[in-house]
């Protein structure tokens, strides 16, 4: 067997609900700034990505109630179908905490190669929704969101990790 | 809650049961929405928790945008005053002939007892933001209901059509551009005067002609304006010019493709056309079926 990241091992504090009430509401902003031109394209979604990230770590506090209500509200800020979010991440909720033992043994090379497939599993979702609304096919490029939010996970994690990290002990040099 | 012991007994459903519900309520939204169109209310209550935000997320480019203005030269300013003024001189030529003009036209149309073409206002209005759904091709606006717009309205910039408003919030409302895929726009060749459907391909900057015969006659560079026969978009706006003219024996209609004239995709500020049309009612149509045949071959 190999060796683990000894970060997947660390001791933390534990995570207050008012920094992953702040993260959803920060991955919302980030998610509607005004992004236009191929940017369109190559942007993450950000909301899937934090949903993947609490479902994964902290499957006892997010799950399909906080998942639902974002996709019913990102739903009417692109003014998309509505619950066809919501429908995408109840399904992303449920992959993470199913696999969040699983997906947290592995290095995080290998967590990334996880976390793709399950993005691009909600894509999919979205997608089948609406070409079944009558939508036509947006060329592959639409699933290009997908592969940078995966590539940002490893700064996801240090960065959410940075307010449950103990502070250094003054004992040591 | 990480460090306390995982509750035995009390779990509630499992995540499966949990997933099959949440599933259950997103279809039944999503066919309410796309098929009974039942949840408009709900999105607005949605789209009042949401709106700060969406505020929020383009404050920062306001923000910039104001701190341009700022810092803006005052040779730049007095060479745009000099331009503006001799702008507006030329414009005050043009407006009192126009005055003239509408006034001529009033009379004329009195003399022929034809009808009037209503005046028409204007709601000027900023874009938040573009393109987020990547299915559909609309941008969202900074005016709504409470504002005065409504449903239907035709939505404008500088230089011609850029859209039709679809669907209002509170303080916001969403215009489909023309170029989205389900978006079709009643237009007439300038050249020649022939009607036609100008409908989005669902990419930008794209337009395609709809059921043209291959012998109609449609030129590269021919500039087509709405030509007011549908009541939503008022007559004589220019939408697009063709740019591509492909005539296939094989098919029965001829691809014509056009551009849009309007900066469709790059506008940040445009107009809502407060536009109604007051149509004669439509004549009900008689049950003899010669006669219906023989006013569609009229038309």
């Amino acid at each position: 067997m190999q060796a683990r990241d000894t970060s997947l091992h660390e001791i933390l504090l534990p995570v207050r609900t008012g920094f992953i009430v702040f993260t959803f509401i920060a991955a919302l902003l980030v998610n509607l700034l005004p992004w236009s031109g191929w940017w369109v394209y190559v942007k993450p979604d950000f909301v899937a990505l934090v949903v993947l990230y609490w479902c994964i770590q902290q499957p006892r506090k997010v799950g399909f109630t906080s998942a639902w209500l974002l996709g019913l509200m990102m739903d009417v800020a692109e003014g998309s179908l509505f619950g066809q979010h919501a429908l995408a991440y109840s399904v992303l909720a449920f992959a993470g905490i199913v696999l969040h033992r699983r997906v947290l043994m592995f290095t995080m090379r290998d967590q990334i190669l996880h976390v793709v497939v399950l993005l691009l599993l909600n894509d999919v979702i979205v997608l089948g929704v609406r070409m079944f609304a009558g939508a036509g096919f947006p060329g592959l490029r639409y699933f290009a969101g997908s592969l940078t939010a995966a590539a940002l996970w490893p700064v996801l994690t240090y960065l959410f990790k940075l307010p449950q990290r103990p502070a250094p002990d003054p004992d040591r040099v | 809650m990480e460090h306390s012991p995982p509750p035995f007994f009390k779990r509630g459903p499992t995540p499966l049961v949990r997933l099959l519900l949440c599933s259950l309520l997103s279809i039944a939204l999503l066919i309410l929405d796309a098929r009974y169109g039942y949840l408009e209310g709900i999105r607005k209550v949605v789209s009042v928790i949401v709106y700060p935000l969406q505020r929020l997320a383009t404050a920062p480019r306001a923000l910039l945008g104001t701190l341009g203005e700022f810092f803006v030269t005052q040779s730049s300013l007095r060479t745009e005053n000099a331009k503006l003024t001799a702008q507006s001189l030329n414009d005050a030529v043009m407006l009192r002939k126009y005055a003239a003009l509408a006034a001529e036209n009033a009379h004329l149309r009195d003399l022929l007892a034809a009808r009037q073409r209503f005046p028409e206002s204007t709601l000027f209005a900023e874009v938040l933001y573009a393109g987020r759904d990547l299915f559909t091709r609309k941008i969202v606006i900074d005016k709504g209901q409470q504002h005065g717009v409504k449903p239907g309205q035709p939505v404008i910039d500088q230089i011609g059509v850029v859209g039709q408003v679809t669907r209002i919030y509170p303080w916001l409302s969403e215009v489909t551009l023309i170029t989205d895929k389900e978006q079709t726009v009643p237009v007439q060749n300038l050249r020649n005067g022939l009607r036609a459907v100008l409908g989005g391909t669902g990419n930008d900057g794209q337009l395609e002609l709809k059921f043209i015969p291959l012998n109609a006659d449609f030129q590269n560079g021919d500039q087509l304006v709405t030509s007011g026969i549908d009541g939503v978009y008022p007559p004589g706006l220019p939408v697009a010019e063709v740019s591509n003219v492909e005539r296939n024996a094989a098919y029965l209609f001829a691809t014509i493709t056009c551009k849009p004239l309007a900066g469709v995709t790059s506008h940040s500020q445009i107009l809502v056309l407060n536009w109604e049309n007051k149509l004669p009612e439509r004549p009900v149509e008689e049950p003899k079926t010669p006669r219906a045949k023989k006013s569609r071959r009229e038309r």
